[in-house]
């Protein structure tokens, strides 16, 4: 079903114009001389090393700080596609909160048959710990990040929810911060809305969401695993721009029925809770007890209200993979509508039809394992030689329920700059969603991953990918 | 604050601070060598000792050789005091306090960290090695300066300059318990030549040659140069400034938090015994003894602001 997929470049369309939302950038390029451009590129790169925005690999010693690839040409969307998108993206967030709050509480969706009950029960990121438990102001999952790729002028499809901890929205932020900072002549010429409110809303969006024990000023803390962690230049970003204390879990106790930070003058109370940290992770009491990186008693005072947990402890059943191909039924459910966002088609390998047939096509397919992440443990089946495919095949009817898999999308391409001029790379898009219990908020544009390879269609950072900033033209 | 912040701010600044005065010593040690070829080996051992590294010196190499000292002190991760070591905990401290400090700091930080990287991730040959020191010495200086330009003066800028003094003034110490001998009456009666070069390079070591000719046309002797390093108020190395300087900052945090604690009971009497002092009644109770029982309570009253300000768990 994906034989001779044509592919939708997004500046130039797929009859070679230069499309609408490119056009003033387009006008503008033309005026540049390449080799500007260039001294650009490594001037940005020289930039973000300064700056310190690089993220940890884990487990390679000499590289052990990396940047991630940054290309100046950005990525455009018009006001109108981003109307749409907010809209697709507003309302599956939105469903996405009502079932994590209904599976919690009385399952309707399940007593009403749509989606089937040993998906959640057996299912490792369906915490019992938070059955009957409501989150201050309702929210599960206050911050989100629609992954989100391109195959056609308007075609769009979710790939990912990432309700769980979605990272990347600092790179959002520099990568425009040295765009402004490189070209501000172009942002004169280019009416591109503005991003840098995400810190302000996300403090404001994170205190609407504070518990019933708090009195006066919500106090908000980012909690870190710690700096030899892949996403801490991240964390200390986002606490330095809220103006939030940033803490590890051996800052933190259980002070009178509160977590309580650890300061120079005793322990102070926190309020809100922006965690870093898996669910697993986040109390040695209640879920793994060998945990360095949480807070002992956690999980009790937030039962009792003492507390917000951002994200709310098991929102990772929603982003789960297999739950991720009943994320249409779920919208229609909560909301009566359907969805506006396409899922990307989807086979279960649990059942036995849908294996039968990602087996005989698996040189197709994209596989992906239903609690991975970061482009681990995933195959893509163009790319493999016999012999992964033939692994693979063994890991599948090993067990199956482990697995999905899905066409391989013809991804839409954005031009970066190479040494030989503009050349087209695939990418994707993870907008960035706040929750509150007054509003929805995305902030216009995201974080585009771009595979740097000729033809790749991998654009996670832990794998090579680079990324460009985002454009949402005013109307 | 959290207390997490304010230990690593203090250390940070402690490193920073580490890296200068090693780099100060190097000087002066390098310069002895050059122009004393048959005193350099005991030079460069004396360096090693001021720098408080003499065990983990002796356990790798036999002899003490200019290529071997550079190398340690500059370079090598298993020396926790080396230049590279500290500058790699300077930056990892700020990375763990980057939301208390400027933008401003924290690039100086982290330039010094890439700018460092690189020059010393090779031997330094005796050649390049003036240069090399010069370098550490000034990336230290901007970030200093970063921290003077940008900062807020609040308890985050006092638990940093806590770490610069308390350092400094162990530093400075350090230098003067290896070489208390040279400075002693009965060596400097003489006044050999070798001992007016071990004199410049006490002073050399703590930056101050130029100020004493300053201060003290014509004259050099061990008594004054005792007299300047330990009790001079004027000099920024001096024990008595550090001391000055830690109590100043201590009781702007006590005048902030309003609270009085175990740190400042220690450090008041610390600076009262400099200011009373003259370096007549130290030289009559005993130089090394003075400076031993400096370097004890300099100590302990690190260990004591750890403590009250809950640096850790």
């Amino acid at each position: 079903m994906q034989k001779a997929q044509t592919v939708f470049d997004e500046m130039n369309g797929e009859a070679g114009d230069v499309r609408y939302p490119y056009e003033e950038y387009q006008k503008w390029l033309s005026g540049e001389d390449p080799a500007r451009l260039r001294r650009k590129s490594s001037a940005a790169e020289a930039f973000f090393r300064r700056t310190g925005i690089t993220f940890n690999v884990y487990g390679r010693e000499e590289a052990a700080e990396r940047l991630i690839p940054f290309d100046i040409i950005p990525r455009v969307i018009s006001a109108r596609e981003w109307a749409r998108l907010e809209r697709g993206i507003e309302q599956r967030v939105r469903a996405i909160n009502a079932f994590l709050h209904d599976i919690y509480h009385r399952q309707e969706i399940i007593r009403a048959g749509r989606i089937p009950k040993e998906l959640i029960a057996n299912n490792n990121a369906f915490l019992p710990q938070m059955i009957g438990v409501s989150p201050p102001g309702n929210v599960y999952t206050h911050i989100v990040g629609t992954d989100l790729v391109r195959t056609g002028e308007n075609e769009f499809y979710v790939l990912e929810d990432n309700a769980r901890t979605p990272s990347g929205v600092s790179y959002m932020l520099e990568n425009r911060e040295t765009m402004l900072h490189m070209f501000p002549e172009l942002f004169s010429q280019v009416r591109v809305r503005s991003v840098s409110d995400y810190p302000k809303n996300l403090r404001r969006s994170l205190g609407d969401c504070a518990p019933p024990a708090c009195d006066g000023k919500p106090v908000v803390a980012v909690l870190t695993p710690g700096i030899h962690n892949s996403a801490y230049f991240e964390h200390s970003f986002l606490a330095d721009q809220m103006g939030a204390e940033l803490v590890e879990g051996h800052d933190l106790r259980v002070v009178n029925g509160r977590v309580a930070m650890r300061t120079t003058r005793g322990y102070d109370p926190i309020d809100v809770l922006y965690r870093r940290v898996d669910d697993d992770f986040l109390d040695p009491l209640n879920f793994n007890p060998e945990s360095q990186l949480g807070v002992a008693g956690i999980m009790d005072v937030y039962r009792a209200g003492g507390i917000t947990i951002a994200n709310a402890p098991g929102t990772g059943i929603a982003d789960d993979k297999a739950i991720y191909s009943y994320i249409p039924e779920i919208v229609e459910f909560y909301t009566g509508e359907k969805s506006i966002l396409q899922n990307v088609p989807t086979w279960r390998c649990a059942e036995p039809d849908a294996l039968a047939y990602v087996l005989d096509n698996l040189d197709e397919l994209v596989v992906k394992e239903v609690h991975g992440s970061g482009g681990y443990g995933m195959l893509v089946g163009q790319a493999a030689s016999k012999r992964e495919l033939s692994a693979f095949r063994a890991k599948l009817k090993a067990n199956p329920g482990n697995y999905i898999a899905q066409p391989t999308l013809a991804l839409s391409t954005v031009p970066i700059l190479t040494n030989k001029g503009l050349a087209p790379r695939h990418v994707d898009l993870r907008p960035f969603v706040l929750v509150s219990p007054r509003s929805v908020n995305i902030t216009p544009g995201g974080l585009t991953r771009v595979a740097l390879k000729a033809g790749s269609l991998v654009v996670n950072s832990s794998q090579g990918g680079g990324t460009k900033d985002t454009w949402v033209l005013e109307e | 604050m959290l207390g997490k912040t304010a230990g690593g701010l203090f250390w940070m600044f402690r490193f920073l601070e580490r890296s200068e005065n090693t780099a100060r010593m190097l000087d002066a040690g390098f310069r002895i060598a050059l122009t004393r070829s048959t005193a350099a080996e005991n030079e460069w051992a004396s360096v090693v000792a001021a720098a408080g590294v003499t065990d983990a010196y002796t356990a790798k190499y036999d002899q003490y050789i200019a290529r071997n000292v550079i190398d340690f002190l500059l370079r090598d991760t298993s020396n926790s005091s080396s230049v590279w070591s500290v500058i790699e905990g300077a930056r990892n401290n700020a990375r763990l306090v980057r939301t208390a400090l400027t933008r401003e700091v924290w690039e100086a930080t982290n330039e010094c960290w890439i700018t460092l990287k690189d020059l010393l991730a090779h031997p330094i040959s005796e050649r390049d090695l003036p240069e090399v020191l010069g370098t550490i010495r000034q990336q230290s200086a901007l970030v200093r300066g970063a921290l003077h330009g940008t900062m807020l003066r609040n308890d985050i800028f006092d638990f940093a300059r806590l770490g610069t003094y308390l350092e400094r003034a162990d530093n400075t110490a350090r230098i003067l318990d290896v070489k208390y001998y040279v400075l002693l009456p009965s060596a400097s009666f003489v006044g050999s030549s070798l001992d007016n070069v071990q004199w410049e390079s006490i002073l050399r070591s703590v930056s101050a040659q130029r100020a004493f000719r300053w201060l003290n046309p014509g004259e050099i002797n061990p008594m004054g140069i005792a007299d300047f390093i330990i009790l001079d108020r004027r000099l920024p190395r001096s024990l008595s400034f550090c001391y000055a300087k830690i109590v100043d900052n201590l009781s702007y945090l006590e005048a902030d938090y309003g609270l009085r604690l175990d740190c400042h009971e220690m450090a008041a009497p610390i600076l009262q015994r400099l200011k009373e002092s003259s370096i007549a009644s130290i030289f009559d109770e005993g130089l090394h003894e003075f400076i031993t029982a400096f370097i004890r309570d300099n100590m302990a009253l690190g260990a004591q602001i750890e403590q009250d300000y809950r640096f850790i768990g």
